[in-house]
């Protein structure tokens, strides 16, 4: 009981503060709150603006997911951001190359996604585990290799010959052919509810990130790889002495993680049919956040990405209404998670504390009973 | 050899080092088809690149010297850049300056808070950060200058040209150019060395000036004072340091916010001094890049300097290098690079090392014979990919603070 308190207390102080902050962010600059919080609510109440969400979601989710496999033993994966752009190009220049009956072509889109991402996380792994090269300054420094150099350059090489159509929106790779595109699964949302309007489209990645959400819990939870992979997190030399190769663990939860980060860009690819020449930044970072926000949980990482989408989709709204201005809803996400970071920290220790006194009084209980 | 290197003062070994470097360049690029290698304006972008980047690196040795990682020095540099900007814009140049290191500060204050008194990981608290500080940053534009990204113009604190050796004026005399002269002599490699001090005497932003002079600063403050050595202790042995009687959380509070401080500084430079705005995503990671001269730099002073100057050389020669001949003639420096690595691993008999840069360094060369221009992505990744190597040869001989990264609680050992 005292438990599900401690650990129910800490994201529901971070989001108390969060909002005071915000609040507080809000008035300064004459902005009512109220008015603010509440077109956000009632815009996200909107069939249509929940697909957007979801949709957003959808690689938060994966990305984090990339994150926590790397925390779960320890292991920073900074570099999510290039290892998802990297795939994602590649996969876009791959899949408007081959023409090949539906699942196929998906196919080998996701799949040259994912190893290009994991060989590309692989190196940091490989820096790693042979010349002891951190990986947060590896994983760093092959993100501005990826993002500045390489992906910069090839976009030129890979910019599809637009003749004389030229114009800045047909910018990017050669589009893929309808046979490569992941279907939506707006058919699906019916079901359960009406029609979903305004053209918005429910993109098929959502499923598959569930089931990347659910093969993480199962990895994790109930596999000798997840087993290992948390005792070499929780304590490395113990894993070792208990017979965890820790090299190989690094080099495959890095590869690991890639290959998931492989994924994030196919919900973009999947929407726009080609790599453009100005790709979604930043959502491997986002990812990081909404893992620790999440704990590295699948179920509490799907409720971060959520919300963080909730908060980048539904902030849409203000620039119409004119309540506030809607980078309030970037603010957010930035002090939720600095402040549930703390808020966490806080908790374990009371949580220490308190178990420590626990045992303290029970030892002292025993002692009394043992006759002296 | 080395016992004479080691005895020479720390002034005169850098000297020496500058000299073999040109020299290097020089000779390279009398047999390649490009002058870009010692232009005055290659050794100006250099420095302009290199300030910021040394700035965040110097924050993040402050910060690390107490053992506090500090990824967080990209979000601050951003936090630097908009406070810079603003107060440049409300209240002028050397305010501006002054309110970003503020702005900086702040980041540094949060950092601290999270990592020093909560003892959140390091990691997690910077890369909240930088999550962050460009969040608040688009919104403070987005509400004062009425567009996320960009603001009006600033004003920056203006630029110094050295009396005599660069042409500067004392009182309203103009001093002789004597760097000028040499350069306009053409002599082999003395005239190359003119015009790259020129490039950096020439046309100096105050703050840059300030940032050079950190570094003797800075040095003095850590290695001779007392401050320093209490500092240090906070990265290396903190329980050793509170035997002592010393407020380790007291030292590590001033060291992070230090830390932000000086990447603030550097934020407001990028934004004053080399956008003449603020713009968003203007950091381009160079806090980044500042963490990486750090280590680079093996966490001295001077070390950062170098490693900041180096990878400003790539990129402000990237810059200028519009058809690809000197990052070709580039190539060439690298492939001497390795072979100098090469050389010092063998007489170390490390023999995979000696190998390692043998064929690295083997395939620049044979790159450079085949090819008469490199892509773009040659230049634009190889300061990190210095950083790779750099730590991939010469991690054991980086001696990072020994209690880096580690939670430090009172009274615990």
């Amino acid at each position: 009981m005292r438990r599900l308190a401690f650990s129910l207390a800490a994201p529901l102080g971070a989001f108390v503060l969060t909002l005071i902050v915000s609040t507080i962010a809000l008035l300064a600059f004459g902005s009512s709150p109220t008015e603010a919080y509440g077109d956000m609510l009632s815009h996200a109440a909107k069939l249509e603006t929940q697909v957007d969400i979801l949709n957003r979601a959808t690689p938060f989710y994966l990305s984090a997911v990339a994150a926590a496999i790397g925390f779960r033993m320890n292991l920073f994966n900074i570099g999510v951001e290039g290892q998802y752009l990297m795939g994602f190009l590649f996969a876009a220049q791959v899949g408007s190359m081959v023409n090949l009956p539906q699942v196929l072509h998906i196919f080998v889109i996701m799949a040259t996604a994912m190893i290009v991402s994991s060989l590309y996380a692989g190196l940091a792994g490989i820096l790693k585990t042979t010349r002891g090269v951190n990986e947060v300054i590896s994983t760093i420094m092959l993100n501005s290799i990826a993002v500045g150099g390489l992906i910069a350059w090839l976009q030129q090489e890979w910019q599809a010959d637009l003749g004389e159509n030229f114009s800045s929106t047909a910018l990017g790779t050669n589009e893929i052919a309808e046979s490569g595109l992941l279907p939506t699964i707006n058919g699906i949302v019916e079901i359960f509810t009406r029609e979903v309007g305004q053209g918005k489209e429910l993109t098929g990645m959502f499923l598959i990130a569930i089931a990347v959400g659910v093969a993480y819990y199962v990895l994790l939870n109930r596999t000798r790889f997840g087993f290992d992979l948390r005792a070499s997190g929780i304590n490395p030399f113990a894993a070792r002495a208990g017979g965890v190769p820790p090299k190989r663990m690094v080099l495959a939860a890095m590869m690991l993680s890639g290959a998931v980060a492989g994924l994030i860009g196919m919900v973009e690819l999947a929407e726009r049919g080609k790599f453009p020449p100005d790709p979604i930044q930043g959502l491997g970072f986002a990812g990081i956040g909404v893992a620790l926000l999440g704990r590295n949980n699948p179920g509490g990482m799907a409720f971060a990405a959520i919300l963080f989408a909730f908060l980048d989709v539904s902030s849409g709204v203000l620039d119409s209404t004119g309540a506030a201005s809607r980078e309030i809803a970037t603010i957010m996400q930035g002090i939720v998670l600095l402040t549930a970071v703390i808020a966490y920290g806080v908790a374990n220790r009371l949580r220490e504390r308190d178990e420590a006194r626990e045992a303290a009084e029970a030892l002292s209980a025993n002692a009394e009973v043992v006759p002296a | 050899m080395r016992d004479t290197l080691e005895r020479l003062p720390a002034w005169a070994r850098w000297a020496l080092y500058a000299a073999i470097g040109v020299f290097l360049l020089t000779a390279v690029q009398t047999i390649s088809d490009t002058e870009r290698l010692t232009q005055v304006a290659t050794a100006r972008e250099m420095l302009r690149f290199a300030v910021p980047i040394f700035l965040a690196g110097l924050g993040g040795l402050f910060s690390e010297r107490a053992g506090v990682v500090n990824i967080g020095l990209e979000g601050m540099l951003i936090l630097g850049m908009w406070f810079g900007a603003w107060g440049s814009i409300e209240y002028g140049a050397w305010w501006g300056l002054l309110i970003g290191v503020l702005g900086g500060m702040i980041g540094g204050l949060l950092h601290a808070i999270a990592t020093v008194t909560f003892q959140v990981d390091h990691i997690i608290s910077g890369v909240a950060i930088n999550i962050l500080a460009p969040a608040l940053a688009r919104y403070l534009s987005e509400e004062i200058w009425e567009s996320p990204t960009t603001s009006p113009r600033t004003s920056a604190v203006g630029d110094w040209d050295v009396p005599f050796l660069a042409g500067g004026t004392i009182f309203g005399w103009e001093s002789p150019d004597w760097l000028l002269s040499i350069a306009n002599q053409e002599w082999w490699y003395v005239s190359d060395v003119a015009q790259l001090s020129r490039g950096l005497l020439r046309g100096t932003s105050w703050v840059s000036i300030i940032a050079i002079a950190l570094v003797p600063l800075t040095a003095w403050l850590i290695w001779r004072t007392r401050f320093g050595l209490r500092l240090r202790i906070c990265g290396e042995k903190p329980s050793a340091g509170e035997a002592q009687g010393i407020n380790i959380i007291r030292y590590k509070y001033i060291a992070v916010i230090i830390s932000g401080g000086l990447a603030g500084l550097g934020g407001a430079f990028i934004s004053t001094e080399l956008s003449g705005l603020f713009q968003g995503g203007n950091s381009a990671g160079r806090g980044f890049i500042g963490l990486a001269a750090l280590i680079f730099g093996n966490w001295r002073p001077g070390g950062v300097l170098l490693g900041a100057l180096l990878f400003g050389y790539v990129f402000g020669l990237d810059l200028r290098d519009l058809d690809g001949t000197a990052s070709h003639a580039m190539l060439l420096v690298t492939a001497i690079a390795f072979a100098g690595v090469a050389a010092w691993a063998y007489t170390r008999r490390r023999t995979t090392d000696t190998i390692l840069a043998g064929v690295l360094g083997g395939g620049a060369l044979f790159w450079w014979f085949i090819a008469d221009t490199v892509p773009s992505w040659w230049s634009n990744t190889l300061p990190y990919v210095i950083v790779l190597l750099v730590l991939v040869f010469f991690s054991q001989r980086l001696r990072m603070p020994a209690a880096l990264g580690q939670p430090y609680r009172r009274g615990e050992t």
